[in-house]
C-alpha cells in the first residue's frame, strides 16, 4: 500500500483541511489492479488525488487522457467501473463513489491500459473524424457498413456490463408528503426549517452523503459564524423534528405531472456489506408532494480554451472542495482562471491550506468584488485582462507542466506578450448555471438572465418553487431570506397554516459582495496553430468548439440538429458541464444571441438510475403475478405439463410416466369421448352483471338477444367491436330477471370487464348495472363425457341431474357434497357435459371429490389442449384461433347467432359495410389431408397457384390442425376465400421445407354432426 | 451538394473542414408551389425527395412547425422489419426494408441502416402459432424471416434469460435476418439534403395555421410565414394529424397516445440484435453509440404530451430486467415520449380524400420509422399521378367506410 502524497495535513496555515475526514483510519482499495489508501469519508475521486492520481479514463472518441474535473454529479471525465461479477458495474461517477473498503476500481473505454491506449491513435487521426464525420464515409460498398460498424461499435461504449446477473435487490416506496425540499444546502435546509416550523409534513432529499451543500466551501457567514455551524445545528433540528424526514444518498430524478416525483436512494453502495446482508442496494421513491422547493443549487462551467480536457484542469468549486472537505491538493502548483468572482475564494482557500498559487488569471479588465480584494490583500499575485490561453503536458498528454497566459479581449484574437507560467493544475470557473433540470422535466420554462449569463426559472405549470443558487440567488442573505419565506409559503399552501412570522424567524448572513461576471464562452489559442488545437465544450463526448462552428456551418442550425449531429449534451452527464457553453460558442457562428438559440429539452432522470431499481422487487420470481387456480396443487402432483396462458398457468396436459405430451394428449381426449374427463375451466372470464338494465347492456354488446332469455338458461354470446370483428364468446345464464353471469374467454376475461365499464362510463352513464369481475371468486369445472351424468349423481347434494330435469343450456344454483354450486349443462367437447361452480374456496376439495366420484366411471383429468382438439372434431371455435380480429362471424358460419332483429349493437353498423357483407371473403370450413397421418402446421397458407417460388397468391389459412384420435386421422380448421362455396376441392399448401401438403375442402364439424352425443 | 467521400472528407480535412457548406438551404417560402407538403418528418421528406427524384416535381416546398425530424423520426426506437402478417402490410414494409437496403448510397449520407436482424420472441404457445402463421404468410410472399428455436436465439443473443423456469420461458422467436435498425437523425437530413438539392425548399419554423379551399378543392395554405399558393397540399405530420386536417374540415379516424423510451448509458456491445417480447412488452437493442435503446409501452390515455411518463417505463424495463438480467445495474440515462397516430385497425393511412388535391399520410401508430422510404415512395407516387399508388391504395381513408381493415394486432399484440 502506497502513501498518499497529495494528502494535505488537518492543519495547516490559517485553515482546516479535510474537514469530514476520519484520518484515523485507512481504508484500502484498488484502482486498475493497484493497491491504494484512503479514508473514510474519502470519494474515489479524492482519495485518488491523494494517491497522487492524475490520469483516470479516457475520453469516448478520442481516447485522450483524463483526470477528474469536478466534485459531484457533473463529473464527465472521471468515470470507472466498481465491483466485480455480478457486482459489477460500469460508469460510476469518481466523485460520487463513497469509499468503502476492499473497493475494486477499474478505468474505461482504454486498451490495452490507461496510461498507453491503442485507442488513442484516433487522436492522430481527429482532423479527418470531426463531427458527423460517419454521416459522410463508411459508404462503400454500401454491405460493408456491418463490417465498419463492427469496429465503431466495439470503440463506442464506455465500461463494459456485468457479466452475471445482479445478486442485490432492489424495492419501491411511496410516499406523500406537504412540502419535498429538494437540495439540503443552506437554501434547501432554510425552506425546509421554514416549512416544519410551519407544520407541514416535509421531506428533504440530498444526492450527497451529507447535507449542507457547499456550505463547507463557499464564503460568508451565518448568524457571524461559519455556515458549517447553522448547518450542523439546523440539522439537528429537522432530524428531531417529527414532521421531516431528512433524506441522504438520494436524488430527485425525475418531476412529473401533478406533482409527483421520483426519488431513488442508494441505500448500500458506499457500504455493499449491508446489501450483503439483506438490505435492498437502491430504493425508488414515489413521492406525491402537494410543493416542492427545487434547491438543487448551480452547476460551475469550465472555461473553453486549448487543451482544455488535460488531466490537471478542473472546476475552481471543486478545487477547493478537494483541500476543505478531502484534505487533498489538486497538484503542487496551481494557476486560477476566472471571469468572476467565485474563484477567488479558491484562491483564498487554496492559499490558506498552504498550496502554492502561482497566479490567478482573470479576464476581466478590473475586478472589484470584495473576494477579489481579499486575495490581493492576501498576497495572491492577480493578473487581470488575461487569459490562460493553452497547455503544455507531459506523458502523452497526462501531465501539465505549464500553462500560457496572454491578454485576452472578448471576440477578437489573442494577441500581445504571451507567458508561461509553470504550474501543475489549473482551476476554472467561467460561472455558474442553476440546476433546472427538474424544474424542466414538465415543461417549466426558463429565461436567460444576462447577469448569471446563464438560464433560470421562469414559470411552471406545477406546484414547484426554484430558491436559492437554483433560482439564480446567490447571495447568501438573500438566499436564505427567499429559501425561508418559500418554504413558509408553500407550506402555507399545502396545509393552510396560519403561522405569523417575522423577519427575525430566519437568520442572518452576509457574505462578500461580489463584482460583475464577464460571459467567456471561447478563448483562442495563440500562434499559428489555433486550428490544430483542440477546445472542448463536452468532455466526454470529445465535442469541440470547432465541432460546434462546423454544425453550424453545415446548416444544422437548430440546437436540437446541432446535439444531434455533434452528440453535444449526450454523455452520461447530460451537458451539465457543456450545455451552456456551447450555446455561448455557438452565439459566434449562428450569429445569434443565447436565448434566441435556446435550449434542447432537459429529459429525467437528473443522474440515470438503475434498472434494477425502476423493475424494484418486481423481478425474477416476482416478475407479474402468477394466477393458480384452486386445484393448482393437485395438478402439480399429478405432472401436469403447464402453459402459460395470460398471467395463469394452465396444465396443457397430464403425462402419466413414459408419456409424450402426444400419447398423454390422445389418451385424455379418448377418456372424455369414451368414458368421462374432468377439466379445470377455472380461468374463464366470469362477469357479473346486475341492475334493472343488464339485458339492456347484453343486448348492446352481444350480436344475439339477452332480454329474452329466461331466469336459469344459458346461451351463447358473440361480442364484436366496433368495426364488426369477433373478439370474444360465451355463454350467459341469466340468474334473476336483473342478474346475469356472462363468460368470456379465458383470455379476454380482464379485458371485457374493462369494455362493458368504458362503455357504461363514457357512453351509456344511463343505464342502471352494476359489472363485477368475479373471475377468481369461482373455481369451475367441466365433467364432460358418457359417464358424467353418473359421476355428478354419485355425490350427494340436491340438484336433479337427469335428461329431463336438467336441460341442455339450463343452469341450477343448489349443493353438491356439501358445497354451494351453480350448476351449468354446457358442452365445449359435443359430449354430455355439465360445468359445475363453487366458491375458489371450496374449489380444490370438489375438485377431488369428483375425481373420487369418478373414480369407478374411469374419470380422468384433461388439460387444454385436450379441450382444444375435442373442440376442433366438434368444429366449434376458439376467438384468438379461427378469428384474428379480422373476422366476422358469418365468416364464421355464425350467422345464426346474429340478430336480425335488434335495432343496435356494437358493430352491427360496421357488419353491414361493402367488404364485410361482400361475398367470398375467407370463410371457416374443415380440411382433410390427402394423407391421413399428415397433420397440416398451424398456420399453413393455401395457395391459389402453386409455383417455383415466392410470391404466390395466398387463398386462405390453417387456422386449428390436430390429430384427432377420436376420428383416426388428422384434422384441421381453415379460413379459405370463397370456402364454403369450395367443398370437395382440394387445396395446395406449400411448405418451408419445399413440401406441398394436399387437402380437400370439407364441413367444419368431423364428429357426431347432428350432435346427438350431447342430448342424452 | 457536395458530394460525400472519405476522399472529399481528406479534403477538408487540410483546411479544417472550413469549407463545407449548409446540407440544406434555408429559403424563404415562394407565394406558391406545385405541391407543398406540411411536416418535415422522415416520411414529410422522402415524400418531397421521391417527389422531385421520380416524378420530377420539383418546384415544391416542405413546411415544418420546428425543426426537421424532430418528431417521431427523432425519437423512435429505429426498429426496421418488413415481417407483418397481412399481404398489404408486407408490401408497404418490405418496399421500405429494401429501399434501406440502398438508402446511404442512393442519399449520399450514411444512415447506417444495419441488417443485424430482429428478433421476435414467442413466449406463449399462443405467441408460437401466431407468429407460425406469420411466417408461412411472410415465406409465400418472398419476405426472408424464419422460425428459430430456443438455442439459436440464445446463440444470436447471448445476455438472454434462456431459463426453463423464468416467468415466460423462450419458446422460440420469429426471425427476420435482414431486418435491423439504422441512425433516425440521418434518415430526415439524407432526405432532406436529397430533397433539398433537387430544388425542394424545405422551410422550417414555418407553422401552418389554415388551410384554403375553393369549391372541394385545395388552393393554398395560411403559415406563420405567410399566404401560400398551392393546388396539391400533402399533410403527413405525425402527432398533429387531427389538428391539422380538422383545418381542412376533414374529421381524422385517430387517436394520439404518447409512447415512451428510453436509453441507457453507454456500454460496449452486449446486444448485436433487436429482439422484441411482446409478451412481457418491451423491445431492446444497443446503437452504434453503445447506449441500449428501449421501448414498448405507451400512456394508457390520449394525450398531446411528447414527455417522459413513468408507469410505462417501469413495466418495460421490468419486462426487460427479466429478460436480460445483466442489465439490472446499468442505467436509464434518458427518457422520452413521442406523439404517436393511433388507427382503429393499426395500421396507418395513405390516402387521396374527398377535397381535390389534399392527401394524407398518417396512423402509423407507433412503427412508422421503418416504413419511411416505402411510405415516401408510395405517396409520392399517388401526389404526383393524382390516383393510390398500388402499394397505397389498400390504406386509403375509404377502408374504413367499407369495413377493409389490415389489422396488424394479431401478429404483434403490442407496439410493433
Amino acid at each position: 500500500m502506497s502513501g498518499q502524497p497529495y494528502r494535505l495535513p488537518a492543519n495547516v496555515g490559517s485553515g482546516t483541511t479535510g474537514r469530514i475526514l476520519d484520518r484515523s483510519r485507512r481504508i484500502a482499495f484498488s484502482f486498475d489492479g493497484k493497491s491504494l489508501s484512503g479514508h473514510p469519508g474519502d470519494t474515489v475521486a479524492s482519495a485518488l488525488f491523494a494517491n497522487g492520481i492524475r490520469l483516470v479514463g479516457r475520453s469516448f472518441k478520442y481516447h485522450r487522457p483524463r483526470g477528474v474535473i469536478g466534485s459531484g454529479a457533473d463529473e464527465p471525465n472521471a468515470l470507472i467501473s466498481v465491483g466485480e461479477s455480478g457486482r459489477h458495474e460500469p460508469n460510476q461517477r469518481a466523485t460520487q463513489v463513497e469509499l468503502y473498503d476492499g473497493l475494486v476500481s477499474k478505468s474505461q473505454n482504454n486498451w490495452p491500459n490507461l496510461k498507453f491506449d491503442i485507442g488513442q491513435i484516433n487522436s492522430k487521426f481527429s482532423r479527418l473524424i470531426p463531427a458527423g464525420f460517419y454521416y459522410k464515409t463508411f459508404m462503400w460498398p454500401q454491405s460493408a457498413w456491418m463490417f465498419y460498424e463492427h469496429f465503431i461499435r466495439n470503440a463506442a461504449g464506455l465500461g463494459t456490463a456485468a457479466s452475471e446477473p445482479d445478486p442485490d435487490t432492489y424495492e419501491h416506496m411511496h410516499a406523500t408528503c406537504d412540502v419535498l425540499v429538494v437540495g439540503g444546502g443552506v437554501a434547501g435546509l432554510a425552506a425546509a426549517q421554514s416549512a416544519a416550523a410551519a407544520g407541514a409534513r416535509v421531506m428533504v432529499v440530498d444526492e450527497c452523503a451529507r447535507l449542507g451543500g457547499l456550505a463547507d466551501s463557499s464564503s460568508g457567514l451565518i448568524e457571524s459564524s461559519p455556515q458549517t455551524e447553522w448547518v450542523q445545528s439546523t440539522v439537528s433540528t429537522l432530524a428531531a423534528a417529527e414532521n421531516v424526514h431528512l433524506m441522504t444518498r438520494t436524488i430527485a430524478a425525475g418531476h412529473y405531472h401533478h406533482n409527483w416525483c421520483l426519488l431513488l436512494e442508494r441505500v448500500t453502495d458506499h457500504d455493499p456489506s449491508l446489501a450483503i446482508q439483506g438490505a435492498p442496494r437502491h430504493r425508488l421513491w414515489k413521492v406525491r408532494a402537494n410543493q416542492i422547493v427545487m434547491a438543487t443549487g448551480a452547476l460551475e462551467r469550465p472555461l473553453t480554451f486549448a487543451n482544455n480536457d488535460r488531466p490537471g484542469v478542473l472546476l475552481a468549486s471543486a478545487a477547493r472542495i478537494y483541500v476543505n472537505r478531502y484534505g487533498v491538493s489538486p497538484g503542487r502548483r496551481g494557476v486560477v482562471f476566472t471571469n468572476n468572482d467565485d474563484a477567488y475564494q479558491t484562491a483564498l482557500d487554496l492559499t490558506r491550506a498552504g498550496v502554492p498559487l502561482a497566479r490567478v488569471v482573470d479576464v476581466r479588465t478590473d475586478p472589484r468584488g470584495e473576494l477579489v480584494e481579499e486575495a490581493r490583500a492576501a498576497g495572491i499575485e492577480v493578473v487581470t485582462g488575461m487569459a490562460v490561453t493553452n497547455v503544455d503536458t507531459v506523458a502523452a498528454g497526462a501531465k501539465i507542466q505549464s500553462v500560457k497566459v496572454a491578454p485576452y479581449k472578448a471576440g477578437s484574437r489573442i494577441g500581445g506578450r504571451e507567458e508561461r507560467i509553470e504550474c501543475d493544475f489549473v482551476a476554472v470557473s467561467g460561472g455558474w448555471n442553476p440546476a433546472v433540470h427538474l424544474y424542466c422535466h414538465t415543461s417549466g420554462k426558463v429565461k436567460f438572465d444576462e447577469d448569471l449569463q446563464s438560464f433560470k426559472p421562469d414559470r411552471s405549470f406545477d406546484q414547484i418553487t426554484p430558491v436559492g443558487a437554483a433560482n439564480g440567488t446567490y447571495d447568501l442573505d438573500g438566499l436564505i431570506s427567499e429559501a425561508s419565506n418559500t418554504g413558509a409559503a408553500v407550506a402555507k399552501k399545502a396545509v393552510g397554516s396560519k403561522v405569523k412570522r417575522s423577519k427575525s424567524d430566519r437568520p442572518l448572513a452576509s457574505s462578500p459582495k461580489a463584482g460583475k461576471l464577464e460571459p467567456v464562452w471561447f478563448v483562442p489559442a495563440t500562434g499559428a496553430l489555433n486550428e490544430g488545437n483542440k477546445h472542448f465544450v463536452d468532455f466526454q463526448n470529445d465535442v469541440t468548439a470547432a465541432d460546434l462552428e462546423l454544425a453550424a456551418r453545415e446548416g444544422y442550425r437548430s440546437v436540437e440538429h446541432i446535439k444531434r449531429y455533434t452528440t453535444l449534451g449526450m454523455a452520461t452527464d447530460q451537458g451539465k458541464t457543456s450545455n451552456i457553453n456551447a450555446l455561448g460558442v455557438l452565439t459566434g457562428a449562428l450569429q445569434s444571441a443565447i436565448p434566441q438559440i435556446g435550449t434542447t429539452t432537459f429529459r429525467p432522470p437528473y443522474t440515470p438510475i438503475s434498472f434494477g431499481a425502476i423493475a424494484g422487487t418486481n423481478a425474477g420470481n416476482r416478475f407479474l403475478v402468477v394466477r393458480r387456480t384452486p386445484p393448482y396443487e393437485w395438478h402439480c402432483e399429478n405432472r401436469a405439463d403447464f402453459e402459460p396462458i395470460g398471467q395463469w398457468r394452465r396444465p396443457y396436459c397430464y403425462p402419466k410416466p413414459g408419456d409424450s405430451r402426444h400419447d398423454a394428449i390422445n389418451r385424455e381426449i379418448l377418456s372424455v369421448r369414451n368414458e368421462v374427463g374432468l377439466l379445470d375451466a377455472s380461468t374463464l372470464g366470469k362477469i357479473e352483471l346486475k341492475g334493472p338494465d343488464a339485458a339492456k347492456l347484453l343486448d348492446r354488446v352481444y350480436t344475439n338477444t339477452f332480454s329474452t332469455l329466461k331466469v336459469g338458461k344459458g346461451r351463447y354470446g358473440l361480442m364484436l367491436n366496433e368495426e364488426g370483428f369477433l373478439m370474444d364468446d360465451g355463454v350467459t345464464v341469466r340468474l334473476a330477471d336483473d342478474h346475469f353471469l356472462m363468460h368470456t374467454t379465458s383470455g379476454g376475461a380482464d379485458r371485457i370487464a374493462g369494455w362493458l365499464e368504458e362503455w357504461l362510463q363514457t357512453e351509456w352513464s344511463d343505464l342502471k348495472v352494476y359489472v363485477t369481475p368475479v373471475t377468481e371468486q369461482w373455481a369451475q369445472f367441466a365433467i364432460a363425457g358418457p359417464n358424467a351424468r353418473n359421476v355428478l349423481e354419485n355425490l350427494d347434494g340436491d340438484i336433479d341431474f337427469s335428461a329431463d330435469s336438467f336441460e341442455f343450456m339450463s343452469m341450477k344454483v343448489g349443493r353438491l357434497t356439501g358445497y354451494p354450486v351453480r350448476a351449468f349443462r354446457i358442452s365445449f367437447s359435443g359430449e354430455l357435459s355439465y360445468e359445475i361452480a363453487t366458491p375458489s374456496n371450496f374449489g380444490h376439495s370438489l375438485w377431488l371429490a369428483l375425481l373420487e366420484a369418478g373414480e369407478n366411471h374411469g374419470i380422468q383429468a384433461y388439460g387444454t389442449e385436450a379441450l382444444h382438439v375435442l373442440r376442433a372434431e366438434k368444429g366449434f371455435i376458439v376467438v384468438g384461433d379461427e378469428s384474428d380480429g379480422t373476422v366476422t362471424p358469418l365468416d364464421l358460419g355464425l350467422g345464426w347467432a346474429v340478430s336480425k332483429k335488434k335495432d343496435d349493437y356494437i358493430g352491427k353498423r360496421s357488419l353491414e359495410r361493402a367488404y364485410l357483407a361482400a361475398p367470398k371473403r375467407k370463410q371457416l370450413v374443415g380440411l382433410l389431408t390427402q394423407d391421413p397421418q399428415e397433420v397440416l402446421p398451424d398456420g399453413a397458407y393455401a395457395v391459389a397457384e402453386l409455383k417455383d417460388k415466392p410470391p404466390m397468391e395466398m387463398i386462405g389459412q390453417v387456422t386449428s390442425a390436430y390429430w384427432s384420435p377420436t376420428v383416426g386421422r388428422s384434422i384441421a380448421m381453415a379460413l379459405i376465400k370463397d370456402g364454403r362455396n369450395r367443398l370437395g376441392d382440394v387445396v395446395d399448401f406449400p411448405l418451408d421445407n419445399g413440401k406441398v401438403v394436399k387437402a380437400t375442402i370439407v364441413d367444419p364439424v368431423f364428429y357426431d354432426k347432428e350432435g346427438a352425443k350431447q342430448n342424452v | 451538394m457536395k458530394r460525400y467521400s472519405i476522399f472529399s472528407l481528406a479534403r477538408n480535412a487540410a483546411n479544417y473542414h472550413k469549407d463545407w457548406g449548409p446540407v440544406w438551404r434555408s429559403p424563404e417560402p415562394k407565394a406558391e408551389y406545385d405541391a407543398v407538403i406540411v411536416g418535415a418528418g422522415g416520411h414529410g421528406l422522402a415524400t418531397a425527395y421521391y417527389l422531385a427524384k421520380n416524378h420530377n416535381m420539383t418546384n415544391i416546398a416542405v413546411l415544418e412547425k420546428g425543426w426537421l425530424g424532430g418528431g417521431n423520426t427523432g425519437r423512435n426506437t429505429t426498429i426496421i422489419r418488413s415481417n407483418y402478417l397481412q399481404d398489404e402490410s408486407m408490401a408497404i414494409y418490405e418496399l421500405a426494408r429494401s429501399l434501406y437496403e440502398n438508402l446511404s448510397q442512393e442519399l449520399n449520407y450514411n444512415v447506417m441502416f444495419s441488417p443485424r436482424g430482429v428478433l421476435m420472441l414467442c413466449q406463449t404457445e399462443h405467441e408460437l402459432r401466431a407468429f407460425k402463421r406469420t411466417s408461412h404468410a411472410n415465406r409465400l410472399a418472398g419476405t426472408e424471416a424464419r422460425m428459430i428455436d430456443r438455442a439459436e436465439v440464445k446463440r444470436l443473443c447471448p445476455i438472454i434469460n434462456d431459463r426453463d423456469d423464468c416467468r415466460y420461458p423462450i419458446l422460440g422467436a420469429y426471425y427476420q435476418p435482414r431486418g435491423g435498425t439504422a441512425r433516425h437523425d440521418a434518415i430526415a437530413w439524407g432526405y432532406a439534403r436529397g430533397a433539398d438539392a433537387m430544388g425542394v425548399d424545405i422551410i422550417q419554423n414555418c407553422e401552418v395555421v389554415g388551410i384554403d379551399q375553393n369549391a372541394g378543392r385545395i388552393t393554398g395554405v395560411r403559415t406563420s410565414r405567410g399566404e401560400i399558393k398551392t393546388t396539391k397540399l400533402a399533410v403527413v405530420v405525425a402527432g398533429s394529424t387531427t389538428q391539422l386536417m380538422d383545418m381542412a374540415g376533414v374529421r381524422m379516424p385517430i387517436e394520439s397516445v404518447s409512447l415512451q423510451a428510453l436509453v441507457s448509458e453507454p456500454i460496449k456491445p452486449v446486444i448485436d440484435v433487436v429482439v422484441m417480447a411482446n409478451t412481457v412488452h418491451g423491445y431492446m437493442s444497443q446503437s452504434d453509440k453503445g447506449e441500449l435503446v428501449i421501448g414498448g409501452g405507451a400512456d394508457p390515455y390520449n394525450n398531446f404530451s411528447q414527455r417522459g411518463s413513468f408507469p410505462a417505463v417501469e413495466h418495460t424495463v421490468t419486462a426487460l430486467v427479466e429478460t436480460f438480467p445483466i442489465i439490472s445495474r446499468l442505467r436509464m440515462l434518458r427518457q422520452w415520449g413521442g406523439t404517436v397516430d393511433m388507427t382503429g385497425d393499426r395500421s396507418p393511412i395513405i390516402s387521396m380524400t374527398d377535397i381535390g388535391g389534399l392527401f394524407v399520410n398518417c396512423g402509423w401508430g407507433t412503427g412508422g420509422f421503418k416504413a419511411i422510404p416505402g411510405s415516401g415512395w408510395a405517396f409520392a407516387d399517388t401526389i404526383a399521378n393524382d390516383r393510390p399508388h398500388p402499394i397505397a391504395a389498400p390504406f386509403s381513408l375509404n377502408r374504413y367506410m367499407i369495413g377493409h381493415s389490415i389489422d396488424e394486432s394479431v401478429a404483434a399484440a403490442v407496439a410493433h
